[in-house]
């Protein structure tokens, strides 16, 4: 049935084999006695040239490789929220157990999908001689308490029902319908499905981002939002916050099934999630945030050719979830590993390297990936919506953003969260510098605060930003003159743009009230500091010093900015009390301005 | 080192090829990838390699000890059907081995151990334990603001001429936990010369830290082939103290900037397209299984705690090796030459400084309530001081207002005080916090604004002065 060849090259994660005639690009084959997962990348004459996912230390030339007929995939079924997996989907908690070491042993082969679990499935209703077509409901499996697992039929198959199974427990292996499909005769449906990685689930229709992806961070709510179904790219240096901030978002955000790939990094930044997880109660619901979240592991010391899958495994999934109705947010860490995987192996293969060594396919690659994003109306009935949001990291050597993996993301993204090491080395976390970074969705979301927070969001959203681009002109001047060379209003503009700063730009993921601010709470800071501009500007435009500000007001000042820690979510009125007294702070340094206007020379 | 008992030899003598560290062998069709290989030169010396790729019809050998002298004709390649592997035991505690893992302190073979392959396999994610247990290193620039924990990859990036060495040892003979137990150290060093290898074995042997300590030392004039031996040797050495044995073992790996060096030399002779600055694309994968041999592991009592050395070429944490170092690690000690010019020991330039575990390894029951927002405000204040004083060089102290002058005398304050300390002065994590409120006491209360109130009135020594008056 399959094909058999026989190895003739060994070069690190590359192998070649010959005897291959048959072999279909990206089919996944078996390498060796040990069977291990390969996938052909590239097909000369009867000669195959494939990419093994495990240590192929002690393959040799003669060596048998077998085919499999299909194409590298993952299966989609009930059991995956909740469950660590490495980059071609093998259960990391079922190897552990199998090789009973905590070491990964090569060669092992688990189902992804837990094969005795019986699941309660109850029919969505379909009766035989219905007809059905890929993606309609066949039925529903509570797959953690947060999660409803939709049953679907698979995008590719198309006919008319002939059975459905009765409400009861099933395992992902029973039959749960039947199709009758012309051409094809009766086909048996199963709670799970397989799909091949690299292809992108169908759609039936695809819209611009409507709605925000709220995320619980200021500096990204408020400054460089991010939409449901919407593109983001987060470069940094190394120790910048890429991972503390894209696992906030994991935790935070108000997707409601969270992808998280952690591609190419370090192994206790994945405990790290599998121990906090659990732990942590999902704001939007109460539940542990592991009823919601599927990570996916490959780190930097597994074999690179796995990393380079994990992307393609962790977005179909994704996608599979969306097909659902759901929002889904893929987090991948970082997808600059994801690249080098994909220089290495075009290396090995002796392809001509472009830019940097990189294969001149590396920018298609990357568009097709955030191309898998978007707000969808999915395939099947009954018609629903959803979204995949994807959010990246990037690594550029040595912080370069001119480097060819930052360079070429740039362009499929709509979201720049870019981070500073100058921010993060004086702890300013998240380390987003404001000028550099961007979103094309603040007008997008706009409507959504106007309608759901406050109407002057936008104002004074824009009047803050305003404020912190002012300052950075000022630092200049500053260098030239120092601080006391400047007007009163000048040094207004610093004392704010540090409240910005201090009290709202900056967040702490560490701390359990700053690490997450719903709506409500950011607007009101940002409405406390800019109403405090407002009038401190009047104050100072009646003859109130600056330094009569700090002195009077220091107090009050380090208040508002410490409402990041002492104000809980649901007592925002709290930061309404500071600001007022604030203001008749003020307003008491205007009055003895009128009766003492002597101090003011 | 010495290989385990060989299934099906095969020999050769049909070399093509020798190009810098490698053999190109013609002639075989089944040699396996990684397999270590046996070259035999007419004069007799033997010397060890492993296969780094192979062919029908030939395979290309990595010459561990160099291809000097090595001739096409009347050279033996055999191929001993093995991976490379090592006799690990905690027998090696307290000796010395060459770079490949022969005793060199004239002391008796190891006999005793397990095989293990010298690449060890990837540890499972799943499988991990999320290091948090505090090292104090009694330096309070690491301990107050870099705190390390157990099981943690925590490298110190330096410069040629700074007291790297100087502080990884006062950091291995200071290291504690609170619970008391001791580290057992694995030492490994890397293409260093000969002054570097005597400062620490003279360290090892004056402070009897050499019982509890192996040492595999390559010497800058060997082989660089070597090199990419070394460092693995120590952590599978490392791994079976830590996992099989239940100990706690303290990594020190040096310089990494000469593993990664023969790394790139080795690349180049097999003419690999090269990566930035003539790395190769794959030396981040390459670190990374070097540096994640590091951590702690559920059901396991041990721990690995890695601090890898290297220098950073001209000072640069952008050139790539400091940088797929710190992608990789679990953040990274800086030293400075500025701070090291001025007379200040150790010159650890916090700023660029960071532990990434050091969250989990703080706090209440593990050193002290108020840490955490003590650390965030030191770094705060320190970085607000040091980007005044250069404003303050420009345009003059008396154009900057009251408070920014308050921020320069704490920024003294901290690089004098606080950073400051003696080579043999250990610091408990007490003394380091009080002696950074101390210092934040020289900035108004009103400009702390990472910490919480409760912890100003009781740690900020105004108020402590209070209390203690009332008494
Ligand atoms: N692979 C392993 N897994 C678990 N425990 C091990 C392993 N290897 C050794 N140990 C444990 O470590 C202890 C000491 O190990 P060591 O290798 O020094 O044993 P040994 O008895 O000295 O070896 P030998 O029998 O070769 O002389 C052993 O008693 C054993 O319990
Ligand atoms: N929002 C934040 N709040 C507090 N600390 C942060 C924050 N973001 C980053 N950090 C600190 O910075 C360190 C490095 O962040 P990380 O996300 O791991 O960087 P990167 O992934 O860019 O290398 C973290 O270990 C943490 O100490
Ligand atoms: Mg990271
Ligand atoms: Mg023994």
């Amino acid at each position: 049935m399959g094909v058999k060849g026989r190895i003739i090259r060994v070069a690190g994660p590359l192998v070649v084999a010959e005897g291959m005639t048959g072999i279909q690009m990206y089919e996944m084959v078996e390498v060796g006695e040990e069977r291990l997962v390969g996938e052909v990348n590239r097909i000369v004459g009867d000669k195959a040239y494939i990419q093994v996912y495990e240590s192929t230390t002690g393959l040799k030339p003669g060596d048998p490789v077998y085919g499999t007929g299909a194409p590298l995939s993952v299966e989609l079924g009930p059991g995956l929220i909740g469950k660590i997996y490495d980059g071609i989907q093998r259960p990391l908690d079922a190897i552990r157990e199998v090789a009973k070491s905590i070491f990964i042993r090569r060669g092992i082969k688990v189902p992804a999908l837990d094969r005795s679990k019986k699941w309660h499935f109850k029919p969505s209703g379909l009766k035989p001689g219905d007809k059905v077509s890929g993606g309609d409901i066949l039925g529903e499996v509570p797959e953690t308490p947060l999660i409803t697992h939709k049953v679907l039929v698979p995008p590719d198959v198309h006919g008319v029902l002939k059975w459905v199974a009765s409400e009861g427990e099933y395992t992902v292996e029973d039959t749960i319908a039947t199709v009758e499909v012309p051409g094809k005769g009766e086909v048996e449906l199963k709670m799970y499905h397989k799909w091949p990685v690299r292809k992108p689930r169908p759609i039936r229709e695809k819209f611009e981002p409507a709605e925000p992806l709220i995320t619980g961070w200021r500096v990204i709510d408020t400054m460089f939002p991010i939409a449901k179904g919407g593109t983001a790219a987060i470069p940094g240096p190394f120790g910048s916050g890429k991972t503390v901030t894209l696992q906030s978002l994991a935790k935070w955000s108000e997707a409601r099934v969270v992808i998280y790939i952690g591609c190419g990094e370090r192994g206790n930044e994945m405990t790290d999630v599998l121990v906090t997880f659990p732990k942590l109660k999902d704001p939007w619901t109460g539940r542990p945030m592991m009823e919601r979240t599927i990570l996916i592991a490959n780190t930097s010391n597994m074999p690179v050719a796995a990393r380079e899958a994990s992307i393609y495994t962790g977005v179909t999934m994704a996608e599979y979830y969306r097909d659902m109705g759901y929002d889904v947010l893929l987090v991948a860490d970082s997808t600059s590993r994801w690249a080098e995987a994909l220089r290495e192996i075009a290396g090995r293969l002796e392809e001509m390297p472009a830019e940097e060594g990189y294969p001149s396919y590396l920018a298609s690659r990357l568009a097709e990936f955030y191309g898998r994003a978007g707000r969808v109306r999915t395939l099947g009935s009954p018609e629903r919506i959803g979204s995949v949001t994807i959010t990246g990291a990037v690594s550029p050597p040595g912080g370069d953003f001119t480097e060819p993996v930052t360079a070429n993301t740039k362009r499929f993204i709509r979201v720049f969260w870019a981070l500073d090491a100058r921010l993060a080395y004086s702890r300013h976390y998240p380390a987003i510098n404001w000028i550099m970074s961007y979103s094309a969705y603040v007008e997008t979301v706009a409507e959504w605060w106007h309608k759901n927070v406050s109407p002057k969001w936008k104002q004074y959203r824009d009047e803050a930003y305003d404020i912190l681009l002012r300052e950075d002109e000022l630092k200049e001047i500053v260098r030239l003159v120092g601080t006391e060379g400047l007007s009163e209003k000048d040094k207004l503009i610093l004392e704010v743009a540090r409240l910005i700063r201090e009290g709202f730009l900056q967040q702490n993921a560490f701390d359990p009230i700053d690490a997450f601010a719903t709506p409500q709470k950011q607007w009101k800071q940002l409405e406390a500091i800019i109403d405090f501009y407002h009038a401190a500007l009047e104050a100072v435009s009646k003859g109130v010093t600056v330094k009569q500000i700090k002195d009077s007001l220091a107090v009050l000042m380090r208040e508002l900015v410490m409402t990041r820690y002492k104000v809980p979510n649901d007592k925002v009125e709290e930061i309404d009390k500071i600001k007022q007294q604030l203001i008749e702070g003020l307003q008491k340094l205007v009055e003895g301005q009128r009766t003492a206007p002597a101090i003011a020379a | 080192m010495a290989e385990a008992s060989t299934r099906v030899v095969r020999e050769y003598e049909t070399i093509r090829e020798v190009r810098g560290p490698l053999v190109i062998v013609e002639g075989i069709s089944d040699a396996a990838y990684d397999e270590i290989v046996e070259v035999e030169l007419p004069n007799g010396e033997k010397r060890r390699g492993r296969v780094l790729e192979t062919a029908q019809g030939y395979a290309v050998v990595q010459v561990f000890e160099g291809t000097t002298g090595i001739s096409a004709r009347g050279t033996k390649v055999r191929f001993l059907a093995r991976t490379l592997e090592v006799k690990v035991s905690d027998e090696m505690l307290g000796r010395i081995f060459n770079g490949l893992g022969d005793p060199i302190d004239g002391g008796p073979p190891i006999t005793s151990g397990v095989w293990r392959d010298i690449n060890g396999d990837p540890l499972n994610p799943a499988a991990r334990e999320y290091p948090e247990d505090f090292i104090q290193t009694g330096v309070s620039a690491i301990d107050g603001m870099n705190t390390m924990v157990r099981g943690q990859k925590l490298p110190i990036f330096s410069g040629s001429g700074l007291p790297h060495n100087k502080l990884a040892v006062q950091i291995a003979r200071q290291a504690t936990v609170r619970t008391g137990e001791e580290f057992a150290v694995v030492f490994a060093a890397i293409g260093v010369m000969h002054d570097e290898a005597l400062f620490f074995k003279k360290f090892f042997e004056e402070t009897g830290a050499i019982k509890r300590a192996a040492l595999f030392i390559n010497l800058a004039d060997e082989p660089a082939s070597v090199r990419l031996i070394t460092p693995r040797l120590a952590l599978t050495l490392a791994e079976h103290l830590a996992f099989d044995l239940g100990m706690h073992v303290l990594v020190i790996l040096t310089d990494m900037t000469n593993y990664c060096e023969a790394l790139r030399e080795i690349s180049a002779s097999r003419e690999e397209v090269p990566g930035r600055q003539g790395y190769p694309g794959y030396m981040y994968s390459d670190l990374a299984s070097i540096y994640e041999r590091a951590g702690r592991a559920k059901g396991k009592k041990g721990s690995i705690t890695q601090m890898p050395i290297l220098t950073m070429p001209n000072d640069d944490i952008t050139h790539p090796i400091p940088d797929l170092t710190g992608y990789i690690t679990e953040g990274q000690i800086v030293l400075s030459r500025e701070l090291h010019n001025r007379g200040i020991y150790p010159p650890i330039n916090v700023l660029m400084s960071l532990s990434r575990l050091m969250k989990e390894g703080i706090g209440p029951g593990k050193t002290r309530e108020d840490h955490a927002n003590v650390s965030d405000q030191l770094y705060a204040a320190y970085s607000r001081a040091v980007e005044l004083r250069s404003l303050a060089a420009i345009v003059g102290e008396e154009s900057l207002s009251e408070i920014d002058r308050k921020y320069l005398r704490f920024g003294e304050a901290f690089e004098q005080r606080f950073l400051s300390q003696g080579f043999f002065e250990n610091r408990s994590i007490e003394e380091t916090l009080d002696l950074a409120w101390e210092i934040l006491a020289i900035l108004p209360e009103t400009e702390l604004y990472k910490i919480k109130d409760e912890y100003i009135r009781k740690y900020h020594p105004k108020y402590r002065k209070k209390a203690q008056q009332q008494q």
